[in-house]
């Protein structure tokens, strides 16, 4: 089932389509920063954005930093959102059940498939934005961490991979939100746009000092903390809470998903 | 093939199914019959195991629902409530997906399977056109395609004729029969009462959530003991048949208390032309409205379509 949701994913058009675009936007970035020279100080604006005009080794990350307040999440919360409330409004889903899939196993095998498209999404931002950020600005043997201390070209892919993989970590709070909604609902929209709310709802507490009782459990709290997988050293304090904090949300938001569905009555 | 024991649904207060003991027999041809929001397609879904009854219990191939519904469900075909596939995808890759996506269908075997479905459904040359490009008949060959993909020994259909031109409702009632006669019990639900009329053997009638009839249709149209004639010499036959005639509509007599042959003879005997005489039968349509309340009377108010024994196609 896993493979057949897979399957599904990648032979929709919407899927190649987005994962274009979270592309495609970094490399706009790239291209203004290339024609104008113009980087922001460093400091400010995007992270990494600033080294990267020295180096284009480093415009991964400069590129997940762009695309991750955003974009990323509302690709996902669109993908998510759509698991189950998108089969239930085409009508597929009483199919599905009556074939028989297992309720279990195909909220498992949706998860599956919004795991898949968040790595697939964020390793082709990576990749891309790889080729991109050598191509535009060049590449230099030895990068410099936020630190100041030096960093092998191959210390720096290392990195990027734990920043890929953390930041598909921290999607997958928004994947669960969107997941359950899908679940309640029978229109793919309102999942994404619910998981939305939660997200905006989320950054907006982050930046409030009236919230600081919940800002350590907020599903966005972490979110920049990959940043400092690129210190020398690594430093991994925030990192792991933000693992952590991600994970309580995966276990509770799916237990409450998978509690709803099958008990749900499918009138779609 | 399919038991229920005073199966009920609720939605919050509003019941929408009411305690129903349905008896579906293997090789049955069931219909299913209902006025739209009956709560036919309700019992469908919980047959299916998709609504969870909120009391009473059912049993399909032996096994209860919801519970055993996974070694059922494989050998069912369904088609509930209108068809549905991936707009974006073709109708072959539709059925490919949806065949593996659960047991009982081999991966060896699903190609053949696909294309013998939809050549059964009349689907074989659609290609690889998208379904969101099919006509609205063609979702609905599509959706019995996949309800007959791995042989099912027992077919649920809702309205399966919905969309269909009048030569392909002929195309799917043989399709049916066909399947019926090589052992497939079909289980139709449908507010059509003339699909159920052709089809069906046996039929269940619902009103409003409750089962107010269940029996064989041919027992349910059994002759009233009446016979229909038609002749140009009203005004005699009424005087010869005295007291005999029950209604009397221009050159249309209903005639109680007399076998058709003797009727026949009795005419022919008085010189008397006859241009059609028939058996009286209820219509299913008759039969229904009579246990749903409303046209109670019209059983017997005479304007029954009989069968026809002289003259008119049978």
């Amino acid at each position: 089932m896993i493979r057949v949701e897979i399957r599904k994913l990648m032979r929709r058009p919407r899927t190649w389509i987005s994962i274009f675009l979270l592309c495609l936007l970094p490399a706009i970035v790239a291209i203004l920063l290339r024609v104008t020279q113009l980087g922001p100080r460093p400091g400010e604006g995007p992270a990494f954005l600033s080294a990267v005009l020295a180096n284009g080794a480093l415009f991964p990350a400069a590129a997940l930093g762009i695309v991750l307040p955003l974009f990323l999440p509302v690709a996902v919360a669109v993908t998510a959102g759509d698991a189950v409330a998108g089969e239930a409004s085409a009508g597929t889903l009483r199919y599905l059940l009556a074939r028989p899939v297992g309720r279990t196993r195909l909220l498992v095998a949706k998860l599956a498939s919004v795991l898949v498209f968040l790595l697939v999404s964020v390793s082709a931002v990576a990749i891309t934005a790889y080729f991109v950020g050598t191509s535009l600005f060049g590449s230099q043997p030895v990068a410099t961490s936020l630190s100041g201390e030096p960093l092998s070209t191959n210390e720096v892919i290392k990195r990027t991979v734990l920043v890929v993989l953390y930041i598909a970590w921290s999607m997958i709070g928004v994947a669960s939100v969107a997941l359950l909604l899908s679940t309640i609902t029978d229109s793919s929209l309102s999942a994404a746009l619910g998981a939305l709310a939660v997200l905006v709802l989320s950054q907006v507490l982050v930046t409030l000092d009236a919230a600081g009782a919940v800002k350590p459990y907020l599903p966005t709290r972490y979110w920049l903390s990959w940043v400092d997988l690129f210190r020398d050293p690594i430093l991994w304090s925030d990192i792991e809470r933000g693992v952590l904090v991600q994970g309580v949300y995966v276990v509770v938001l799916l237990g409450v998903a998978w509690a709803n569905f099958m008990t749900k009555d499918v009138t779609s | 093939m399919i038991v229920t024991q005073g199966l009920t649904k609720k939605f919050g207060s509003v019941l929408a199914v009411d305690g129903i003991d349905l008896d579906v027999r293997a090789g049955d041809r069931y219909g299913f019959l209902g006025p739209n929001g009956s709560g036919k397609t309700t019992t469908v879904r919980m047959l299916l195991g998709l609504i969870f009854a909120t009391s009473g219990a059912a049993e399909v191939m032996g096994q209860p629902v919801p519970r055993g519904l996974g070694t059922a469900l494989p050998q069912i075909g369904a088609l509930i409530e209108g068809p549905a596939a991936y707009p974006h995808l073709s109708g072959r890759a539709n059925l490919e997906m949806i065949d593996s996506s659960g047991p009982g269908g081999s991966r060896r075997t699903r190609r053949t399977r696909i294309e013998a479905a939809l050549e059964q459904v009349g689907l074989a040359s659609a290609g690889r056109k998208p379904t969101k490009a099919y006509s609205l008949g063609m979702r609905q060959r599509l959706g019995l395609a996949a309800a007959l993909l791995r042989e099912p020994q027992l077919l649920v259909l809702d309205e399966p004729t919905n969309g269909l031109d009048p030569q392909g409702i002929r195309e799917v009632r043989d399709l049916l029969v066909t399947m019926n006669a090589a052992g497939t019990t079909l289980f139709v639900s449908s507010h059509l009462l003339a699909e159920v009329e052709q089809l069906c053997t046996r039929v269940g009638i619902l009103d409003s959530g409750r089962l107010v009839l269940q029996d064989e249709l041919e027992t349910l149209r059994a002759p009233t003991g009446r016979v229909v004639l038609r002749t140009p010499d009203v005004a005699a036959a009424v005087t010869l048949l005295d007291g005999r005639v029950q209604h009397r509509d221009g050159d249309r007599l209903v005639v109680a208390g007399l076998a058709p042959e003797d009727l026949v003879d009795r005419l022919v005997g008085a010189g008397l032309k006859v241009h059609e005489i028939v058996v009286e039968r209820p219509t299913l349509e008759e039969v229904v409205l009579s246990v749903t309340g409303a046209g109670s009377d019209r059983v017997d108010s005479g304007r029954s379509e009989p069968d026809t024994l002289v003259g008119g196609p049978p």
